[in-house]
């Protein structure tokens, strides 16, 4: 038998038909719906007289345009204060009890950001197709899931048929060997991959992440990578079962049980890429070579070590490099040959669906525990990925913790990662961000973003300006705690 | 579906890459629930010098006279020329809704995100892939001459220029036929249900916790 991929594995136990175009029907596990992406789609079902195919596949929570204030989160969503964004949170709360869909609703447990809720509730499971309204749906390959982003007519298209009229991607393998030192996270394992391979890297392909730093890394730090291969071009990253995936999907509220949880763990053993299996680009780092990454300039792949100086736009290969770093700098207010770790931030944000976890909140709160915010600093936002989350991060404390170093705690939401309610940066300002795009205008119109690790966000905080974490942890070593 | 055969237009040039949907219309424009009227709104943060939200009247808000599709030139153009990975970042299909409704129906940049690609064609929107090479000679022609227009022709898969020059470009046939009947796809999937039931069938046999956990 021909040696296959984990991708091709994951695609070939989906097909239903390939059709005589070369496209073909793709069966889909699982389906997250959120507020954003899925009104236009019940409308059409509704236009044409559709119903759900199936509803057990389904699965629904709000996230991306509610508030994350308490105060306003109280009154449920007839309090939310903004008229459009009410309508919208009120819609899928209708659609859902409408068509009958699963939904976690704005305050119950459960809720969370769509790929922050999927794992920890166990709806997503290894070896299922997953999709969502949402580019960062690669994050469910971490639990070796062939998951992607669609846009709302495909959300139409699941919902109505189960199936996606899909093309076969091109298979793409990062491997990363060796051991991460103190201070290095996965989000500077895959900030230096996309600097690596570029924005457009991975586009046409679905990427798996192997070698010892990914089988080292918790299944947390693995979503944390594969959510960002979609910011390399990848709409898919995934990452191999092992014991670890096991005991992570272990007695979670949807995984089967029993006997049935047998079955399935026989099945999932077998969700890894053949030894000869075929690559169409392979790429390779080096843990040696990476240490905390922050982003410097309008795209993911305009990264660098912190202890790096921001780029030159003389210093670029090509025309084309130069004018792109110019307009990067133009727009984020920077000198080149500034050093990275001078910058000074006005805002921080922690939290988003590629760092919002338990993982993230503690290794925020380790730099963060004894420390106070620097008086420069306007605003610090920890904002936990789920209500899940949120209750965990408090029965450890760590909400205490933030709230005495000068943080605000927040109700779980995507928040200030696109700004979408009133988590926002106003123009001009610098923000230390734990989310995944530094695009112009993402955190607010002017708003400049620097992407960086939970640890280096709450560094960023204390010290007033982007900073290296190893310094503070150096400092603090004596607890014994590594991140 | 809207169908898509052939067009002659205007083109607009923005002469970047990585142009993200977040770019296209940014997320305050996203709180919608409807499909249309994102056009006043497309690349809105690089269009008008002030704070756009939704809702408002656009007529009366002042243009950015340094963005390019602003200048009076290239007002109705209804080809878009750019550079590579164009609507790349977050799947919102409210970026093509919102060049469609501006007045684009074409396109033309060297490579594209995938899943903006993808969301096009639900749109009657064409996203032709020409070379580097080929683009720049276009960006190269536009500069000198006012009022260009190029004939995007998808039956024959080409790009025609006044001057006679013929840019043959490719796309899957699925997609092509698609686009060219404006065929409803929903549909088309559902002459095929019976196949996805026996695979349903099939499947809750080897793998059954797949379903039924979720009620």
């Amino acid at each position: 038998m021909v040696a296959r991929t984990l991708y091709d594995k994951l695609w070939d136990s989906h097909l239903v038909n390939e059709n005589d175009d070369g496209s073909s029907l793709l069966y889909i596990d699982r389906h997250v719906l959120h507020e954003v992406t899925s009104p236009q789609a019940f409308e059409g079902l509704r236009i044409a007289g559709r119903a759900p195919w199936r509803l057990d596949t389904n699965i629904a929570t709000p996230d991306h345009n509610i508030s994350t204030e308490r105060s306003e989160r109280v009154a449920g969503v007839a309090g939310i204060p903004d008229e459009i964004s009410r309508i919208q949170v009120q819609t899928l709360d209708d659609n859902c009890d409408h068509f009958g869909i699963k939904e976690f609703k704005m305050n119950e447990m459960g809720q969370g950001i769509v790929h922050v809720m999927g794992p920890e509730l166990g709806a997503t499971m290894p070896g299922m197709t997953v999709v969502c309204g949402d580019s960062h749906t690669a994050t469910h390959g971490a639990l070796a899931c062939l998951a992607h982003g669609i846009g709302t007519s495909e959300v139409e298209h699941v919902l109505a048929t189960q199936c996606l009229v899909s093309t076969k991607m091109k298979n793409m393998r990062v491997n990363v060997e060796g051991t991460v030192g103190l201070g290095v996270t996965p989000k500077d394992v895959v900030l230096a991959i996309i600097g690596k391979i570029g924005t457009a890297g991975g586009s046409g392909h679905a990427i798996e992440f192997s070698g010892s730093v990914f089988r080292d890394m918790s299944i947390e730090g693995r979503m944390t990578v594969c959510n960002m291969a979609i910011e390399a071009g990848a709409r898919v990253g995934m990452v191999a079962v092992d014991e670890k995936t096991i005991s992570y999907c272990k007695g979670r509220e949807f995984i089967p049980k029993g006997d049935l949880w047998l079955q399935a763990v026989s099945y999932w053993q077998t969700l890894v890429s053949d030894d000869d299996a075929f690559f169409d680009i392979e790429v390779e780092l080096h843990a040696d070579d990476i240490i905390p990454q922050v982003t410097w300039g309008t795209s993911p792949e305009m990264v660098a070590p912190v202890t790096a100086l921001v780029p030159r736009p003389e210093d670029q290969v090509n025309k084309e490099l130069r004018k792109g770093v110019e307009r990067a700098l133009d727009y984020m207010g920077l000198e080149g040959g500034t050093p990275i770790a001078s910058i000074s931030v006005d805002r921080v944000f922690i939290g988003s669906c590629t760092n919002s976890r338990i993982e993230d909140m503690r290794e925020a709160a380790h730099v963060a525990k004894g420390r106070q915010v620097a008086g420069s600093i306007k605003q610090v936002l920890i904002v936990p990925g789920s209500q899940m989350v949120k209750a965990q991060a408090e029965a450890e404390g760590l909400d205490k913790i933030f709230i005495a170093a000068g943080m605000e705690w927040r109700e779980p939401g995507c928040s200030m990662c696109l700004a979408m309610n009133a988590d926002k940066l106003g123009d001009g300002e610098h923000c230390a961000s734990t989310s995944n795009r530094n695009f112009e205008g993402r955190q607010g119109k002017g708003g400049r973003t620097h992407l960086m690790s939970p640890a280096m966000a709450a560094a960023a905080a204390v010290a007033g300006h982007i900073v290296d974490v190893r310094l503070f942890l150096s400092e603090s070593s004596s607890t014994g705690v590594e991140l | 579906m809207k169908a898509f055969t052939q067009h002659r237009g205007l083109v607009g040039p923005m002469d970047r890459a990585n142009i993200d949907t977040d770019m296209i219309i940014p997320k305050q424009f996203l709180k919608s629930i409807k499909r249309s009227g994102f056009g006043p709104n497309l690349f809105d943060e690089l269009r008008y010098l002030d704070h756009g939200e939704p809702g408002q009247d656009c007529t009366d808000r002042p243009l950015n006279p340094d963005f390019t599709l602003n200048e009076p030139r290239y007002r109705g153009a209804s080809i878009l020329l750019a550079q590579k990975n164009f609507g790349c970042g977050s799947s919102r299909e409210h970026a093509p809704w919102a060049l469609e409704d501006y007045g684009f129906n074409v396109v033309i940049a060297p490579s594209y995100a995938d899943i903006f690609y993808n969301n096009c064609f639900k749109n009657g929107v064409l996203p032709v892939i020409l070379s580097e090479a080929e683009v720049d000679i276009l960006f190269l022609e536009l500069e000198g001459a006012e009022g260009y227009e190029l004939d995007v022709n998808l039956v024959n898969q080409t790009v025609t220029s006044d001057s006679g020059e013929v840019f043959s470009f490719a796309l899957d046939q699925f997609r092509k036929q698609c686009l060219l009947q404006g065929l409803d796809e929903i549909g088309l999937t559902l002459i095929q249900a019976e196949k996805i039931r026996q695979y349903e069938v099939e499947r809750e046999k080897a793998h059954p916790w797949v379903y039924g956990a979720i009620k």
